[in-house]
């Protein structure tokens, strides 16, 4: 705990703030990267001049139906994995915590496959629900197994209770799979995680859900603060541990659930961005939160960005680039951080 | 001369120089599982698609009987069944040796990238159409250990910088997999995905020979380590103050459980979940604060052996891979063990 109050006094609020801003900037360049960059070339200035006015031509269509939804559902995404991960790791108070581990992902993707090599769906539209609900009922059970008997839901035996739901249903999910080769077909790039999203419409549909998840996980943050504390601290400040985790498991349900089920499962991003959040802004859940937020979607939009440009005019999914970008530097930042099993 | 004394509640043995604490439920449990292993190795020789009685079938070990069930029980069903006994025991024994080592029930071979880099390996030979599976696995699985290792060294590594360097390594060789994949074509992706949940279908004594080897050496190992995995149990800090020697500990475990699931992964194919879930059972049905080794082992190939009857039995046809089953079987026993305090 030492380092991490010379962490708080060192930066104050106001430079902390202005860290901040200096993330948002970094994260509005690389939106309108991302709107220029493509497997079609399209000049720098004829960009500008198409965003403002949409002129109907082939470029104005590239931009406003493909690049600009695809950047801003790499926003919404990143944004909701990243609060996703780090509410996640404090509640299960592990640092290997992240979004695939409460079985979310799994259960997305075991709905989907389920979808389709059972129950013969083949709109595109449809996958999202199945995979909404798939992700909503896994971890709903999985709150339930964890919090089950007179005993609160520890963070280990929701941890615990989470792999072995994941373990479940990737079983059957890999059973379907490999008895029905239009579902690997389909599955394999899904589970790739993509934000060529397959429907234009989708982020307009989840984005209710994501606000819901938004706004209730930014309002844990203090609860979340006195919860590092230990069990007992938290309730002798006058938490309510079983709310608050409610709260907790409810917003990274909503987050993680409409996430996957529009980019499919991307994973470590939820994992790596609050470690490298900790490490600007130190345990503060009222900054580490909001860092996180902002972090998580450069990463996503670079990895985007970077698999449309190193394999043109094919793309290389963005879940496959963000874990050989991110896996480096998290490595590079573990090996760094003298002090990381405290976090 | 072996002496046993009574004191705190706790029978304690002392012969010569060695002395320890004897855990009757250990022990019980320990013997329980022996025959929860028996029963499904030898149920599991005699059903397939020519049903051999149980009598036939231990006199077909020994070479006795008509040439086609002897054939058949020593070359295709034996071999399996002690694939199945072999790399259960390993990745048992390998998750114990994790979970102690990183005091993190989370900690096993599969997430620290192990199982992955023997993945990424062997699927890169399967869709680039290069070498055998089974020794890129091992060279793949080597690899990811040795640079998680690596990697994590610095004046010494600690369980927790491992276990975080081990999930960087996991999610790139994961995404390498991915990659592969995804660029594969569907015949080939097919049979790397067959190859990635772990199978024993069609395993011959040349993929029991290696891992037999390795347990035999790294077995005695992981016991004669013991010692250490319950001192580095209580923490780095209370460990050296006891006299162990934390890194060389860290440094021979690892190295012992890296092994040891290598090899297993070598010879199946990445079986999930064994290594997490069969120290974790094994642990709540014996009470104690730690995997016990020799136990998560057997309860690791319990859960191998049944799941691979498991899936014979219900899908003859299909010969669903045995990684399936085991999240299937294991996963429920996990979640009873969770619920039941």
């Amino acid at each position: 705990m030492g380092t991490d109050d010379a962490l708080t006094t060192r930066r104050g609020p106001a430079l902390r703030a202005l860290g901040l801003l200096a993330a948002v900037a970094v994260l509005a360049v690389l939106c309108l990267l991302s709107v220029w960059l493509g497997s079609k070339e399209i000049p720098v200035t004829a960009v500008w001049d198409v965003l403002w006015h949409n002129d109907g031509s082939a470029d104005a269509v590239v931009i406003h139906s493909v690049r600009i939804p695809r950047t801003l559902l790499g926003l919404a995404v990143g944004a909701a994995l990243g609060l996703a991960g780090a509410l996640m790791q404090a509640l299960t108070r592990n640092p290997l915590a992240e979004p695939g581990l409460l079985g979310i992902s799994a259960g997305a993707g075991f709905a989907i496959v389920f979808a389709i090599a059972v129950l013969g769906v083949t709109s595109l539209y449809s996958y999202i629900w199945f995979a909404f609900a798939g992700a909503l009922a896994a971890s709903i059970v999985v709150y339930l197994l964890g919090n089950r008997g007179r005993t609160e839901a520890s963070p280990v035996r929701l941890a615990l209770a989470g792999v072995a739901v994941t373990a479940l249903l990737t079983s059957f999910t890999s059973a379907l799979v490999l008895t029905d080769p239009v579902a690997l077909n389909r599955y394999r790039f899904w589970s790739a995680g993509s934000l060529a999203g397959p429907v234009s419409g989708s982020l307009v549909r989840v984005l209710p859900f994501l606000l819901v998840g938004m706004v209730l996980a930014l309002a844990s943050a203090p609860a979340l603060n006195s919860m590092a504390l230990g069990d007992d601290t938290a309730t002798a400040l006058g938490r309510r541990l079983g709310l608050v985790r409610l709260q907790g498991v409810m917003a990274v349900t909503l987050l993680t659930g409409a996430a996957v089920a529009v980019a499919g499962p991307i994973m470590f991003i939820g994992l790596v961005i609050p470690h490298v959040a900790r490490f600007i802004t130190g345990p503060d859940h009222r900054w580490l939160l909001p860092y996180s937020m902002v972090l998580a979607p450069c990463l996503l939009l670079a990895a985007d960005i970077v698999g449309r440009l190193v394999t043109r005019p094919a793309e290389t999914q963005v879940g496959i680039v963000v874990s050989l970008l991110g896996a480096p530097f998290f490595i590079a930042l573990v090996r760094r951080r003298r002090r990381m099993a405290e976090l | 001369m072996l002496r046993l004394d009574r004191a705190h509640g706790r029978t304690t043995f002392r012969t010569g120089r060695l002395s320890g604490v004897v855990r009757p439920r250990m022990i019980m449990v320990g013997l329980v599982m022996l025959v929860v292993v028996a029963v499904p190795f030898c149920y599991g020789m005699t059903i397939g698609s020519f049903p051999i009685s149980l009598p036939s079938v231990v006199s077909a070990v020994f070479g006795a009987g008509e040439p086609g069930p002897v054939y058949i029980v020593r070359e295709l069903r034996l071999p399996r069944a002690v694939v199945g006994l072999l790399a259960g025991l390993a990745f048992g024994m390998s998750g114990a040796i994790f979970q102690t080592v990183t005091r993190n029930p989370l900690a096993s071979p599969d997430i620290v990238g192990i199982n992955a880099g023997a993945a990424a390996a062997a699927v890169a030979g399967i869709t680039l159409g290069f070498g055998s599976s089974a020794v890129l696995g091992v060279l793949g699985g080597l690899g990811a250990g040795l640079l998680v290792y690596l990697l994590s060294w610095r004046r010494g590594t600690t369980g927790y910088r491992f276990i975080l360097v081990g999930v960087g390594v996991w999610a790139m060789c994961t995404s390498i997999t991915d990659f592969l994949m995804a660029k594969a074509q569907i015949f080939e992706a097919q049979r790397a995905m067959g190859w990635l949940v772990g199978s024993l279908d069609d395993r011959d004594w040349s993929a029991v020979q290696p891992l037999m080897i390795a347990l035999v050496v790294l077995t005695p190992a992981a016991l004669v380590l013991g010692r250490w995995m319950r001192l580095l149990q209580l923490g780095d800090e209370v460990a050296t103050g006891l006299g162990t020697p934390v890194r060389v500990a860290h440094l021979a475990l690892l190295v012992t459980g890296v092994g040891m699931a290598t090899f297993a992964t070598g010879a199946t194919g990445p079986i999930m979940f064994v290594a997490l879930v069969g120290p974790q059972i094994a642990q709540r049905l014996c009470g104690m604060a730690w995997p016990p080794l020799v136990v998560s082992g057997l309860t690791g190939s319990a859960v191998v052996l049944s799941a691979d009857v498991l899936s014979r039995v219900i899908l003859p046809s299909a010969s669903l891979p045995v990684g399936v089953v085991t999240g299937a079987l294991g996963a429920p026993v996990l979640l009873w063990l969770l619920t039941r305090r």
